[in-house]
């Protein structure tokens, strides 16, 4: 180990080590004292989350980088391991959302015990421990080895917890699917690592720095890392496996899942782009900038028409990876054309949004898994009213809505400013064409962000507003104080995020020093107020001002017309005179969408038909019964995926017929090889 | 009194005389909309008289309303507000303009509408719900259109900052920029969908084919509806000034000075009540457009400000 300080690793050894316990002893849990050991397991969980964050943030604000060897593995491998302020920005979002489901996690786990369908909890809790210590471990990577290894923990013990409730048949169809791309992804990863250690000479991520690569090599370690990292990440057309994964988990898994599993992924790309490869070229930003406002839009559209609860939250982290993969291509095309500072930008900006992603889209995940808890309902169509049931959760949700909606004073539309500001300076670039995709694309962000505030009426309107649309949804409780303390621990730092951009940007610095050797200079120069992004006499925002005013406009035109006011008057909503109003005659959650449908029709592929069942004849028959079938599909499953997965059934089954079954001709296929092999060496 | 402290009562004026011109500009539009038509005008005033009379009546509540419900009306009035405080009406290089930038701007109108919204879905019953649907609808694809137009015109001036776009105009002097053009004729579209005005909407009708922003109100009353109504007062007035700002600055005052605050004020007016009497008749010899002609009609309002700003990198910056 290095000199120095290096307190902040030995806590992130620590945050390890307690998640180990955290692990073991929900193992144990079965057997004796089951319910003090489950909340035991996750207070060690708890204290990892603790200490990521102490860990992290030291990292990331004392601007340290810490290196230790640890001779673990093979006797000529040994594990290289480091802290920079990279992976400790990342730690520190990793150790939030741990903090956040740990709190959830007691309470939520415990309707599996009580539930109709008991369901063991050792396992979650072991494989909840190995799928954080996987994150932890390969944000501490400093080769190639130890980040495939960990890498691939994470992603197995993702397949576990996807399978947790495995008697349902989706979910086992989801949890295989998930395998099959975290391993194609995983593969491919492998391939670019493979590039940069030929070139690099080792493994170790500080050869893989040195390596002088070709343009061509380069650009096919990049191609690989982008292609492996994107598929973890769930940019399209990759994602199909998230919307069928994230939902079926347990809730607060599904909050770590997207809020932290999905941002490996940028990790890796910024890892291995900015750091390892990191002489960037823009046609690379091109690509991520093309693929990320497919991203973007592409999920949103897609998470409009979806009406399970978590699903669509699902198709949002879609649309958000895609805005994080915007940033950090347009901040890929600014240093690739010689504008460092632009670059900056547009990582700061990418950056942003991935701490931000991670916060409102766990808070959305724990709010929807409230709303699972309660009422056993996933699906937006049989919700309705909860607000009246659920306050504070309702509440927690709203925030998460707004925020995730991109509109002040909340953290979304800080990074989406950011994100728009970045994109703005393309006047300065030289290539034309570049000039003009990236105002495209950010207007292309701006139908985005309108859509998701579509898509997030909805989804609050339809399950928290309006009448409940069935019975015992009527009948829900507001949710146990660890699962309320879970959302408002994050709710509370959307705020925070905010309304103090300029102390965050400002942490960021040191994570842009290192990877782009410069910092936002204009940023730092105001004081903490102003946001102030490319110069003072650009554009600004000011946060801080923005809330006070708020408060104060909000707190005087309350004042002013509630007071001396007589208290408001209830009666029954105007019904038309047709009589007492239902809950059949709200709006449905596919009602909502219905002009969206119609107007962005060949997104999906839409199949509608309306079934009237008539008795009688004649010019006016009795109708019986209407019947409104609707189904929705992804393009990209049916191009994409169902191509590829018949034509390899198809190759499988041409290579089936040598499979003959019969011992004497399974002999002349070993005669057969044994020869040719023989040939070859005697070459 | 230094100069700050100047500026920032400065800015709190306008803002005040911000909110309170806008039922006057209603007003305007109101009569002049009656005498194109042939119909008994009501006098300039009486939007204010409206207004007294909902801010003086009793709040009759749904029996199921939330507090969601009670609060939206002082989020969309204080958002609207917010957004006023930033808009240069009658002097440029305002403190406030630098708290909030054109991209903050649309997004207070994304605040206000998304909680407006939220409030027609609260009580349960279908109109709300209808209006919600159809406005997000309009939204999503009047918000991009907006975006763009900002974007053509802060790549020409290089800044999102209202005060440095007005200024930048007012320096270039009658140019006739083709980007602008435009970016003029879009943020006009774009200005009519968002408003609520014909052919996207109308404001005077309460029939369930033709109801956008209406339909989502329905439900309220008193001071709730007070806040509301005036809020959408101010945002039609906010975009008449932005268009004012952008595209024909002359007049606006550039210093603290009596003088040229006066010839601010003037002139101000004066632009506002021409561009009140082009929305009139624009309002008069148009129908209103069936709800999914609407995505062609903000289709091309997108296309014209992506020309613009096409024509800004081909043309104006030079390749």
């Amino acid at each position: 180990m290095n000199g120095g300080n290096a307190v902040p690793l030995f806590l992130a050894y620590a945050a390890i080590a307690s998640t180990l316990l955290s692990g073991i002893v929900s193992l144990f849990a079965v057997r004796r004292h089951p319910g003090f050991l489950h909340t035991a397991s996750f207070l060690f969980l708890f204290l990892a989350g603790a200490a990521d964050i102490t860990a992290g943030g030291w990292a990331l604000l004392a601007d340290l980088t810490l290196t230790d060897r640890l001779a673990l593995g093979l006797p000529w491998l040994q594990w290289h391991l480091r802290l920079d302020p990279l992976s400790g920005f990342f730690m520190v979002l990793l150790g939030t959302l741990v903090i956040a489901a740990s709190l959830y996690g007691p309470s939520y786990t415990r309707e599996y015990t009580h539930g109709e369908a008991p369901q063991p909890l050792p396992p979650l809790g072991v494989f909840t421990a190995f799928f954080v210590l996987g994150m932890q471990l390969l944000l501490l990577a400093d080769d190639a080895l130890v980040f495939m290894i960990f890498w691939e923990m994470m992603s197995l013990s993702g397949y576990f917890l996807v399978a947790y409730q495995h008697q349902h048949a989706a979910n086992s169809h989801a949890a295989f699917l998930y395998l099959l791309l975290a391993h194609v992804g995983a593969l491919v990863i492998l391939l670019s690592f493979g590039v940069l250690a030929a070139f690099g000479g080792g493994l170790t991520f500080d050869q893989m720095r040195a390596a002088q690569l070709t343009p061509l090599w380069a650009t096919l370690a990049f191609a690989c890392a982008f292609l492996g990292f994107g598929t973890k990440a769930g940019m399209v057309p990759l994602h199909v496996w998230l919307p069928d994964a994230h939902p079926v988990a347990p809730s607060h898994i599904s909050a770590l899942m997207s809020g932290v599993m999905l941002k490996m992924g940028i990790y890796g790309i910024v890892r291995i782009i900015f750091d390892l490869i990191g002489d960037v070229r823009w046609e690379w930003g091109v690509a991520l900038l093309v693929v990320g406002t497919a991203s973007a839009l592409l999920g949103v559209l897609y998470a409009l028409m979806q009406h399970d609860l978590k699903r669509l939250l699902a198709y949002h982290s879609i649309e958000n990876i895609g805005i994080i993969l915007m940033g950090l291509g347009m901040s890929m095309i600014f240093l690739g054309s010689g504008h460092p500072l632009l670059g900056t930008l547009g990582l700061v900006a990418a950056l942003y949004h991935t701490l931000n992603h991670a916060l409102f889209k766990g808070l959305l995940f724990l709010g929807a898994g409230a709303v699972l808890y309660r009422t056993h309902e996933r699906d937006l169509e049989r919700m309705g009213g909860l607000i009246h049931r659920m306050p504070v959760t309702a509440f927690m949700f709203l925030v998460g809505s707004v925020a995730i909606s991109a509109l002040p004073p909340f953290n979304g539309f800080v990074s989406e400013w950011l994100t728009f500001q970045t994109a703005l300076q393309a006047p300065t670039l030289d290539n034309g064409v570049l000039r003009m995709i990236m105002p495209i694309a950010a207007a292309l962000l701006a139908l985005t962000g309108a859509l998701a505030a579509a898509c997030f009426v909805k989804a609050f309107g339809i399950a928290f507003l309006g009448k409940p649309r069935t019975s015992h949804v009527a009948r829900a409780r507001e949710v146990p104080m660890g699962m309320l303390l879970g959302m408002g621990w994050l709710a509370a730092l959307c705020l925070v995020l905010g309304v103090l951009p300029m102390p965050t940007i400002e942490a960021m610095a040191p994570i842009t020093r290192l990877l782009v050797h410069t910092a936002l200079p204009s940023a730092t120069a105001q004081s903490w107020l102003w946001l102030t992004p490319v110069s003072p006499h650009g554009a600004s925002y000011s946060a801080p001002f923005l809330l006070l005013a708020m408060i104060m406009v909000f707190g005087l035109g309350y004042l002013f017309l509630k007071r001396g006011a007589r208290p408001a008057r209830r009666c029954y909503p105007w019904d038309c005179g047709f009589g007492q109003l239902s809950h059949r005659m709200e709006y449905t959650s596919t009602a909502f969408t219905q002009p969206i449908r119609r107007v962005f029709g060949a997104v999906w592929k839409v199949d509608e038909a309306v079934e009237i069942t008539t008795v009688g004849i004649g010019p006016i028959p009795r109708v019986t019964g209407i019947h409104h079938h609707l189904h929705v599909q992804d393009w990209s499953w049916l191009k994409v995926y169902l191509p590829i997965g018949s034509l390899v059934l198809k190759t499988a089954r041409r290579i089936g017929f040598i499979q003959t079954g019969s011992i004497h001709t399974y002999l002349k296929y070993s005669f057969g090889t044994l020869i040719l092999l023989l040939w070859v060496v005697s070459l | 009194m230094n100069s700050l402290s100047i500026s920032w009562a400065l800015a709190a004026a306008q803002t005040l005389i911000f909110i309170a011109a806008a039922p006057l500009m209603a007003g305007w539009v109101k009569r002049l909309k009656c005498h194109l038509q042939n119909r008994a005008a009501p006098v300039v005033w009486q939007p204010y008289r409206d207004l007294a009379k909902l801010l003086k009546k009793d709040v009759v509540l749904a029996e199921n309303a939330s507090w969601l419900f009670r609060a939206t009306p002082y989020i969309v009035f204080g958002a609207t507000l917010l957004a006023a405080a930033a808009v240069p009406l009658i002097v440029v290089h305002l403190p406030t303009a630098a708290i909030a930038d054109l991209i903050v701007l649309v997004s207070f109108f994304a605040l206000a509408r998304f909680f407006t919204a939220l409030a027609a879905l609260d009580i349960g019953t279908a109109f709300g719900g209808m209006g919600a649907s159809r406005e997000m609808t309009v939204a999503a694809l009047a918000e991009p259109a907006m975006l763009m137009v900002v974007f053509t015109l802060s790549m020409t001036v290089g800044t999102t900052n209202l005060s440095a776009i007005t200024e930048a105009a007012l320096q270039a002097g009658l140019v006739l920029r083709p980007s602008f053009l435009f970016a003029l004729f879009a943020l006009a579209m774009v200005a009519v969908a968002e408003c609520g005005r014909i052919p996207v909407d109308n404001p005077a009708t309460h029939l369930e084919l033709t109801m956008l922003h209406e339909a989502m109100i329905l439900e309220y009353g008193g001071r709730h509806l007070a806040l509301i109504e005036w809020a959408s007062q101010i945002k039609l007035m906010i975009y008449a000034v932005l268009t004012v700002d952008f595209f024909f600055p002359w007049g606006i005052a550039r210093d603290f000075g009596a003088v040229s605050l006066g010839i601010g004020i003037v002139s101000g007016t004066a632009k506002i009540m021409l561009l009140a009497m082009l929305l009139v008749t624009w309002e008069t010899v148009l129908a209103k457009m069936r709800l999914f002609r609407v995505p062609q009609f903000l289709g091309f309002a997108f296309l014209l400000a992506l020309l613009g700003m096409l024509t800004n990198v081909v043309l104006e910056t030079g390749g």
